[in-house]
């Protein structure tokens, strides 16, 4: 099982290596930097300053030598200085990550509530009306799109009814982080509606179930000693991707609801070509997503004798 | 019986959009980015049916023209993403050795990097503008098609049919290309016809954050982000490029599902 785990953690390793690349080369090739765009916008004219700036942020250094600048920063937990603010991008990230972090966790809270009751029942009344409309509600909830969503239970519970704050984070109350969890945990909760049937339905068919049926134990013991447990295991798999997808995800709907998290960090940054806050963003996002996988793979063997063994 | 309508019905939604965005200048007497501001924030009426913005534009005249720029980026996005994802797939399973490691590796690093947020570094590097948009979705996600192609050529490499073909002598293309590409095609189909309901969306998705389309010309994304100000006054400004958005990505999502039972019967017991 070590070996599994350490084999888990070298690929992960290797993959954020490819990503820091990645996003270090990209930025590094575009035309105009961070001080040409802010010519561009007539803050700054004179060429001296602008070789100072440029000296300033080490923008003419040859590229290996930013580059290797710039990992051994990351080595040191050091992810450069915001162009903008000149603060350093981890003490920026450090008080977003937490927004982030906490709307993730309701939202993926929301959807396994919703959701996995919802695909038990669907599949348990396989073909009844219940199933129907369950399974109508979980492809809608998977082609809504998050941001009209949200507008559209931002009009009914803060412009019409009142109940709740419109957008924000308040500070840091439960009551500004219903509706963004809402709209971001629609999606998630609708796929795991849909897995969580098909997984109970696959299971149901299983020669254990009849096994169990024929030695006469009763439908409530069937359901949740075997069924549920089995089926769990590919269960948890759509709820950790989901999860881990999430502080990605919630890009769209932390602009919406001015959510002070890592995704309106990253459209923020994005917008004025502050590429350390962008690469620190996006280096957040990705490692929340292995981070969380990877977890993920573990409890699965702890669950599932069969995949530890394999 | 529910599945076959679902194939009709979404077969029936998609054909209504297509029809629209192809004859949008004869069902609309308003242009898209026609701003009258004697006409501004108008509710729904007689002369405009979805009602005006705020700017006075007609709101249904911008959702018929915006579903041009909905599919006609939907479904380039979605082609790009088919070819990079096959390409890759295909010669990764087949070849095997390094390359398939290269590959592997490649998907994973696609994975952990969400669509959005790819497309979104890549705006900043390419502008924002359709052609940047095409450009940037059309290369972040098509690590799906890639890991479909590449798990079905594992199956089929060792059958007897494409030993057959090794055997008559003939060549690597020949066998990717003509034996292999066409007995992976259905479940392709499938994952392509939901990518371009997932490309739509992240088109409006990054239109909404004001990096995709530019303004004026009318993408249903990048109308809901003025939306959010006027909600209060004119509702009607963010209910109905949303329901466009909506009802299009549905009726992506439902012919996918009806074409996967319809291909593959076995799997209509199992998940829909």
């Amino acid at each position: 099982m070590l070996k599994v785990i350490l084999r888990r953690l070298f690929q992960s390793l290797v993959t954020v290596s490819v990503v820091v690349t990645l996003i270090f080369v990209l930025f590094s090739v575009i035309p105009g930097s961070f001080a040409t765009s802010r010519i561009s916008e007539k803050r700054v004219v004179d060429v001296k300053v602008l070789e100072r700036i440029e000296a300033e942020l080490h923008l003419k250094d040859p590229l290996a030598q930013r580059f290797g600048n710039y990992i051994r920063g990351l080595a040191h937990g050091d992810l450069g200085n915001s162009f903008v603010t000149k603060r350093p991008v981890a003490a920026m990230l450090s008080d977003r990550i937490v927004a982030s972090f906490r709307l993730a966790v309701a939202a993926i809270g929301f959807a396994v509530l919703v959701g996995l009751p919802l695909g038990f029942i669907a599949a348990v009344r396989q073909g009844t009306w219940i199933d129907t409309t369950a399974m109508v509600a979980a492809v809608s909830g998977l082609s809504v799109p998050g941001f009209w969503f949200g507008l559209l239970m931002m009009f009914l519970f803060s412009l019409k009814l009142g109940w709740l704050p419109t957008f924000g984070y308040g500070k840091g109350d439960l009551v500004h982080l219903i509706l963004p969890a809402l709209t971001l945990g629609v999606a998630p909760m609708a796929l795991l509606a849909r897995t969580t049937r098909a997984a109970v339905l696959e299971t149901l068919n299983a020669d254990f179930i009849r096994t169990a049926r024929s030695k006469g134990m009763g439908e409530g013991r069937i359901v949740f000693r075997h069924l549920a447990r089995n089926a769990f295991v590919l269960v948890l798999t759509t709820i950790g991707l989901q999860f881990g997808s999430m502080l990605g995800g919630s890009v769209v709907v932390e602009k919406l609801f001015a959510w002070p998290g890592v995704g309106s960090l990253l459209v923020e940054s994005v917008s004025v070509r502050d590429i350390p806050a962008v690469q620190g963003c996006i280096l957040v996002i990705v490692l929340f997503f292995l981070i969380v996988n990877t977890l993920v793979d573990v409890a699965y063997m702890a669950i599932d004798p069969r995949i530890r063994f394999q | 019986m529910i599945l076959r309508s679902n194939l009709v019905l979404s077969a029936a939604i998609l054909t209504t959009v297509a029809v629209c965005a192809v004859a949008a200048p004869l069902v609309t007497w308003h242009g898209p980015t026609d701003g009258n501001l004697m006409f501004a924030g108008e509710p729904p009426s007689r002369q405009f049916w979805f009602g005006t913005d705020a700017l006075g534009r007609d709101i249904f005249s911008r959702i018929m023209f915006g579903a041009r720029i909905s599919l006609m980026i939907g479904l380039a996005v979605q082609m790009m993403n088919t070819v990079i994802g096959v390409c890759l797939g295909l010669t990764a399973g087949y070849f095997g050795g390094w390359w398939d490691e290269v590959v592997q590796g490649l998907t994973n690093v696609m994975l952990s990097i969400p669509t959005v947020v790819f497309a979104l570094a890549l705006m900043t590097i390419l502008g924002p503008g359709i052609p940047s948009l095409l450009i940037a979705l059309g290369m972040t996600d098509w690590a799906y098609s890639c890991r479909i192609s590449r798990a079905q050529i594992l199956s089929l490499k060792s059958q007897n049919y494409i030993q057959a073909a090794q055997t008559l002598g003939y060549g690597r293309t020949h066998i990717l290309l003509r034996e292999l590409l066409p007995n992976i095609a259905g479940p392709l189909i499938v994952v392509a016809t939901m990518g371009v309901g997932s490309a739509i969306m992240s088109e409006a998705s990054l239109s909404f954050l004001g990096l995709g389309v530019v303004p004026p010309a009318p993408s249903w994304g990048a109308m809901l982000s003025s939306a959010r100000e006027q909600m209060m006054v004119a509702p009607w400004i963010a209910i109905f490029p949303g329901l466009a958005l909506f009802v299009t990505v549905l009726a992506f999502n439902l012919f996918g599902d009806g074409l996967r039972d319809m291909l593959d019967p076995t799997s209509s017991a199992r998940g829909r």
